[in-house]
């Protein structure tokens, strides 16, 4: 591989909290690799809220996080509004089609 | 990575009342997650389940990208996009499931791009025209939702979660594709052509998707008993089928197996024999696309490498001039 | 099996329907509510000249990132590059449309996009070079967004509603696009000495096409003020160099074009009587 011995080209993995809207908990919705704070915010927003799914995100770098027991760290789960074709309900498939 | 560590160490003491607390909270049809303790087959198996449904993903950006830029309306163009960007979103999806186990991204890809681990056979069969576009849609992703629905409720917690999120997302994919199909087979006549020369081509390798034959299928017995395999190859395979025979008689197209028919008594469609030698030789390399797809992937990682160096320099550059700066 | 029915199963222990399909169902058509009338004074052939080569500037550009389709260097920036790319296919349809609704000729957004030739379209020509390493594609980004969002700033006071609102909507996108290029671009001159050396190769690439943007619309305060924050933080010099004769705004073209619009167009105009 092209990859040099002394520089580094794989980047940390962050754990990405998303608030669904106003008046709910941030919520855990998954991970991603990010080489620093910004670039996770900007991926977890093109990742995570590609759907609309949030108003608010939070990232944090996983090695950071603090997990009660052995038994039970949880990494996972949880806009762009006019992306209607993201959404099956968009696709007008006649009623007698089953299954679809 | 951190997850692993843990699990790894008390591995080491790995006692018989791990393994009895395993047991019971998948008998219990209850998750796993990532800090418990796990047998190390199983850590092993799901490792490489999941990123072999990774790299399927991210492999299967190709064929259909290849159409983004050709797409004959704006309409399909952001439909596609959209649908291999999801794509792309869902390797992500899955890769963070492997890295709860301890895999790294990076050593994945090495691995994939090496030939040591294994994406779906179905995508190394070329795209030649725009009409496998819709029955990439209706077959392969029809069968992906057949497959992974019941994975859903795998036993490990990330890899469920993770299915959850991917069949919501894919339940549109298999959607515009029928519907596409749908336009074209109401369009000219050389769109109804083109749509049965891409079923005609697609049928069969689809249904090679859900895997050998169950008395052929080396590593299911121990999936199914952990529970991250819920369904076997053939019951699957036979629930595609019964399920997609209609849609064809909808949509008006002919599916190439001369054997096909309803059997009154068992309640399902009989089908022929899928050409498991053409199978064995797609998914030991020898298939259409294998060597491009592989390149493909290879050289965008390889390209890649200087711009992922550079930010993570840059990143170790402001970490250590936040830290002068505090110190000063 | 409780899973019998592929999609039912996944709104198990949910009250609503729609729980099967995918978060968040929500959404904004952004000419909800806008008159579509022309209204009084506005100079229509003006107007449908200026949506025209936006969305000339919109759809290479898409046609651009869209190539990068597996081949962008990590896959988070995969999901990044298509979110700008769908952003701005967005724009074109938009911006086509209401060219159609005020030339006179009722044509969609396909007739615009698929059945002109070459020397009809009016992007810009840095749109239209060929995408080069991922130095250039956000060296290009940052210029054009900024470009084009300080023209859309303006156009949010379109006497045309219709453009207003699609401005308005746009504005918001370009913002993350400039955002996203700029911190790219500062992370390539600071990085290695490679990526400092393709940074600084993609901004001289540049240069010669910032006049012809300034020429269609004079951004050249808003834009120079972002290029030399920017490159300041990133310790690359300001990009300069002797600019080009002629604008794409005119028709005059990059040999570029012309593929470009072969490959997107080759499918439609292969079946024109054709609906997909």
């Amino acid at each position: 591989m092209s990859t040099t011995q002394h520089q580094r080209d794989d980047w940390p993995l962050y754990e990405v909290f998303v608030r669904g809207k106003r008046g709910l908990n941030h919520v855990h919705v998954g991970s991603l690799h990010a080489a620093d704070d910004r670039m996770a915010l900007t991926h977890a927003r093109d990742l995570y809220t590609r759907r609309n799914e949030g108003v608010s995100i939070w990232a944090v770098r996983s090695e950071h996080i603090a997990a009660s027991t052995r038994d039970e760290k949880d990494p996972f789960f949880a806009p762009s509004a006019d992306k209607v074709y993201r959404h099956p309900t968009f696709y007008d498939i006649p009623d007698d089609v089953p299954h679809i | 990575m951190a997850t692993s560590q843990s699990s790894r160490s008390t591995a080491g003491g790995a006692g018989s009342d791990l393994q009895e607390h395993f047991d019971a909270t998948i008998a219990l049809n209850q998750r796993i997650e990532p800090r418990d303790w796990m047998p190390e087959g199983y850590r092993k198996t799901l490792i490489r389940q999941v990123a072999q449904h990774a790299h399927s993903e991210i492999i299967g950006m190709q064929p259909e990208g290849e159409w983004i830029t050709r797409a004959p309306s704006l309409r399909r163009k952001a439909i596609l996009f959209a649908k291999v960007q999801d794509e792309a979103g869902h390797g992500l999806y899955l890769y963070s499931a492997a890295e709860t186990l301890g895999a790294d991204r990076a050593q994945l890809t090495e691995w994939l791009i090496e030939g040591r681990q294994k994406y779906s056979s179905i995508f190394n069969y070329p795209t030649p025209n725009f009409a496998d576009v819709g029955v990439i849609g209706w077959f392969v992703d029809g069968a992906a939702i057949c497959n992974q629905v019941p994975l859903c409720r795998s036993s490990y917690g990330p890899y469920a979660r993770a299915m959850v999120r991917i069949c919501k997302e894919e339940s549109f994919h298999q959607r515009q594709g029928y519907e596409l199909l749908m336009t074209m087979m109401r369009g000219t006549d050389a769109q109804r052509e083109m749509v049965q020369d891409a079923v005609n081509r697609w049928w069969w390798p689809s249904l090679m998707m859900f895997g050998p034959p169950d008395d052929n299928s080396p590593n299911s017995a121990a999936s199914m008993a952990w529970r991250i395999k819920r369904h076997s190859n053939d019951e699957l395979r036979q629930r595609f089928v019964d399920m997609t025979v209609p849609q064809a008689a909808k949509l008006g197209v002919t599916l190439p197996d001369p054997e096909l028919r309803w059997d009154q008594e068992r309640g399902h469609h009989d089908f022929g024999t899928p050409d498991w030698d053409e199978f064995q030789r797609v998914i030991s390399g020898d298939g259409p696309c294998n060597a491009q797809r592989i390149e493909r992937r290879r050289t965008a990682h390889e390209e890649g490498t200087w711009v992922r160096e550079a930010a993570a320099a840059h990143a170790a550059k402001q970490a250590t001039r936040a830290h002068k700066g505090a110190a000063a | 099996m409780s899973d019998d029915h592929v999609y039912l199963s996944l709104a198990e222990g949910h009250e609503s329907g729609d729980e099967r399909w995918a978060f968040g169902t929500g959404f904004e058509d952004p000419l909800y509510g806008v008159d579509t009338a022309v209204p009084d004074g506005v100079d229509t052939a003006e107007l449908a000249a200026s949506c025209l080569a936006l969305g000339d500037d919109a759809l290479v550009s898409t046609q651009r990132l869209a190539e990068w389709t597996t081949r962008a260097p990590e896959l988070e920036e995969e999901v990044a590059l298509a979110n700008i790319g769908l952003d701005l296919l967005g724009q074109a349809r938009l911006l086509y449309a209401r060219c159609g609704q005020v030339d006179g000729t009722g044509r969609g957004e396909d007739a615009y996009a698929y059945f002109r030739d070459a020397e009809d379209f009016r992007p810009v020509r840095l749109a239209e070079l060929p995408n080069g390493d991922f130095a250039f594609c956000v060296a290009r980004l940052l210029v054009l967004s900024s470009w084009r969002l300080a023209h859309f700033h303006h156009l949010t006071a379109s006497p045309d509603p219709v453009l207003a609102a699609i401005a308005a909507k746009g504005v918001k996108e370009l913002t993350y696009h400039r955002q996203y290029a700029a911190e790219w671009v500062v992370r390539l001159g600071d990085g290695t000495e490679e990526s400092h050396r393709r940074m600084r190769a993609a901004l001289e690439q540049v240069g010669p096409y910032l006049d012809e943007l300034f020429t269609a619309y004079d951004a050249q305060e808003e834009v120079a003020a972002v290029l030399r924050q920017v490159t300041q933080a990133a310790g690359l010099p300001f990009p300069a160099g002797q600019s080009l004769p002629g604008a794409g705004r005119d028709g005059d073209h990059t040999e570029h074009l012309a593929l470009l619009l072969a490959e997107l167009q080759s499918v439609a105009r292969a079946h024109p009587e054709a609906t997909w």
